[in-house]
């Protein structure tokens, strides 16, 4: 057994565009780069955390290792195997293997079912145990494992008689029930009241050392990627731009993106009500239909060069402690900033 | 200082079939001047609701059962509808509502909707009436251009920039922020926060900012109170909650626990078993008492009071008068 789970080669997925008539003719098209040709890898058993702003296209990187979505480039490796194109067969063991939790547990559980339809369903998609006795017997464990005890008390109800909390628990036991060993957790509890949002991570986290999951993190808030990953990749127009082990990436930040983004947020300590606060960014995120020249992020840098436009792209590099970063300029920036 | 909206005893209960449900129960506060009061809370803990009250604007079928809201010396609860149309709503107090960049009408320019409000509540002619709207759509950080342009042409932050010219361009004295900026990315989150600060600055405005994130409310606002369950758990000044004694009630306490930080590594983070309470039989003594770690005999059976623990800093915990 390798140690990576996952690895992500290249991976492009490219939306057409509608085209106006001149471009027919000329037999043009224009394309939402959602993704545009990123690469990692992921180990077994960590919690890897994916962070950008909204339209980065990390939502769209996680239906894309669920294959949800065909990518338009690159390859993506689960366990060893090329899972980049499958047949109807290997696709749907595919998808038991990796399972997606959703942001939101209002819109996810189907009102009309009780809870303990909800986490048959798959079983009977994918027509794993014998008869519904069997199945009743694994929603059960399924349910004790998320914490949802005793499970004969929460099996009856249906969606609306579950607090926010209780639905993503039981969100996150469907997801169990196959026993994947991969789970893509889209924003898991951006829509879940903070006092509860701890207790559902600590689950989350409970869960993965019992049964040896591995965590895709999918977020926009910095803070609980803090928390409750190992790694993080920061995305910004369909790039990864900076990744590294958690702590290290928030502590001795490299790229002036993340800089700006760890600028913004904002802590719960006083003494800051009469400063404006600094955040070095200029601008608004582009359109990803039309992608800066250069590098992609040197229209909003604060520190950009004309080299940064003129020369090509800079490449995702390990900076010597897995910590990469693709910018050319990041040593002078910092030498600069220390000074 | 000076007193701007002082609200006595407020009371606003949503009657349903089942029964009222005590969306806002006997809540008192007050705010100064030029200051910013931050209101926290759970989702349901009565914020947004407050935040229509003092319109005098409950979503049916809420109504105002008892209480009294004073703006500049007026008790707004007295006058009628005609009367807060023409004199309060928008002229004194305005409210940018939650998603309120998803408030703009789809088949109007931006131009065109900001004229239509000014117009209604301004006899004004149309030339200076566009001057004015240019002014305040500067004043937000934004250039004259985007007057012409329909909402789907401009981005999430600029849309809610829109908003908060159009909630500042009648002069009111009181804004009501409900959630300006859950909706929006951290980056823009930021530059709205800012805006805010400038604009109270310049201006003389008092802010009521409604949010359920304490580290947002850190950044903004002057005093904060926090929420729970419709009732009020404790008002204190940006220094008594966050600073280094740290806030008195349980429930703040635990809630500022809870935010995880970006600057420090937490092992564990806490969290608050439960949920909040049923509103429409809430539990007696204190609400919180179901949830709380050090509720006692006193906690289950009497409801405390608000009450100054220190110079304005008033908490509702039995506890915390011992």
């Amino acid at each position: 057994m390798s140690e990576e789970i996952l690895e992500v080669r290249n991976l492009k997925k490219w939306f057409p565009m509608r085209r106006s008539l001149p471009q027919v003719l000329k037999g043009e098209r224009n394309h939402v780069q959602a993704v545009d040709g990123i690469s990692f890898k992921i180990k077994r058993g960590e919690i890897f955390g994916l962070i950008g702003e909204s339209g980065c296209g990390k939502t769209t990187t996680g239906k894309l290792i669920m294959k949800l979505m065909e990518p338009t480039g690159g390859q993506i490796v689960f366990d060893g195997r090329d899972v980049t194109n499958l047949d109807a067969e290997g696709l749907s063991e595919h998808k038991r293997n990796v399972q997606m939790i959703f942001q939101d547990p209002y819109a996810s559980m189907n009102p009309r079912f009780k809870a303990l339809d909800v986490l048959l369903e798959p079983l009977v998609i994918h027509k794993i145990g014998a008869g519904r006795e069997e199945r009743t017997q694994m929603a059960k464990k399924a349910l004790e494992e998320v914490k949802l005890t005793p499970p004969e008390e929460f099996m009856g109800r249906y969606a609306h008689m579950l607090s926010g909390g209780q639905r993503q628990r039981v969100a996150t036991a469907r997801t169990l029930i196959l026993s994947p060993s991969f789970i893509v957790a889209d924003e898991p509890v951006s829509m879940i009241d903070l006092s509860t949002r701890a207790e559902i991570l600590q689950m989350m986290k409970e869960v993965q050392k019992d049964l040896n999951l591995t965590y895709l993190y999918i977020t926009h808030d910095l803070s609980t990627a803090r928390y409750f990953t190992d790694r993080i990749a920061v995305m910004y127009l369909g790039k990864i731009v900076e990744m590294g082990d958690a702590d290290e990436l928030i502590d001795n930040t490299l790229h002036p993106y993340t800089k700006a983004l760890i600028a913004a947020v904002c802590e719960p300590e006083s003494g800051k009500v009469n400063k404006v606060k600094e955040v070095p960014i200029k601008g608004e995120i582009p359109s990803a239909a039309s992608i800066p020249q250069g590098c992609r992020f040197h229209p909003r840098c604060v520190y950009a060069k004309p080299e940064c436009r003129e020369r090509p792209e800079p490449e995702l590099l390990d900076n010597g402690n897995g910590h990469f970063v693709a910018c050319r300029r990041y040593k002078e920036i910092l030498k600069d900033l220390n000074n | 200082m000076d007193k701007i909206l002082d609200v006595q005893n407020l009371k606003l209960y949503y009657y349903t079939s089942k029964g009222a449900v005590r969306g806002v129960d006997d809540v008192s506060f007050h705010i100064n001047k030029g200051e910013t009061l931050g209101v926290v809370g759970e989702s349901g803990c009565g914020k947004t609701t407050l935040g229509t009250a003092l319109l005098n604007m409950p979503t049916p079928p809420g109504k105002i059962v008892d209480g009294k809201i004073i703006l500049d010396g007026i008790d707004i609860l007295q006058l009628n509808e005609k009367e807060i149309r023409k004199t309060i709503r928008w002229e004194k107090v305005s409210m940018i509502f939650q998603g309120a960049m998803n408030c703009l009408t789809p088949v109007y320019t931006v131009e065109k909707q900001m004229l239509e409000t000014l117009q209604n509540h301004r006899e004004m002619e149309e030339g200076a009436a566009r001057e004015r709207i240019k002014k305040y759509v500067n004043l937000v950080g934004l250039s004259d251009d985007v007057l012409g342009r329909y909402p789907h042409e401009l981005s999430g932050g600029m849309k809610q920039r829109i908003v908060i010219a159009m909630a500042l361009f009648l002069e009111p004295s009181v804004i009501i922020c409900d959630e300006p900026t859950t909706a929006l990315d951290v980056v823009v989150q930021a530059q709205i926060i800012n805006l805010l600060k400038e604009l109270k600055q310049k201006m003389e405005l008092s802010f009521i900012f409604i949010t359920h994130d304490l580290a947002t409310e850190a950044e903004v606002s002057d005093r904060i109170m926090v929420m729970y369950a419709g009732k009020v758990a404790e008002i204190g000044t940006n220094e008594q909650i966050y600073g280094k004694q740290g806030p008195a009630h349980p429930y703040t306490r635990r809630l500022l626990a809870a935010t995880p930080r970006l600057h420090k590594k937490i092992e564990k983070l806490d969290f608050i078993p439960g949920t909040p309470p049923d509103l429409l039989n809430p539990p007696r003594g204190c609400r919180f008492h179901l949830r709380c770690d050090q509720a006692d005999e006193k906690c289950r059976s009497e409801v405390p009071p608000l009450k100054e623990i220190e110079p304005g800093h008033q908490v509702a915990c039995w506890r915390c008068f011992e």
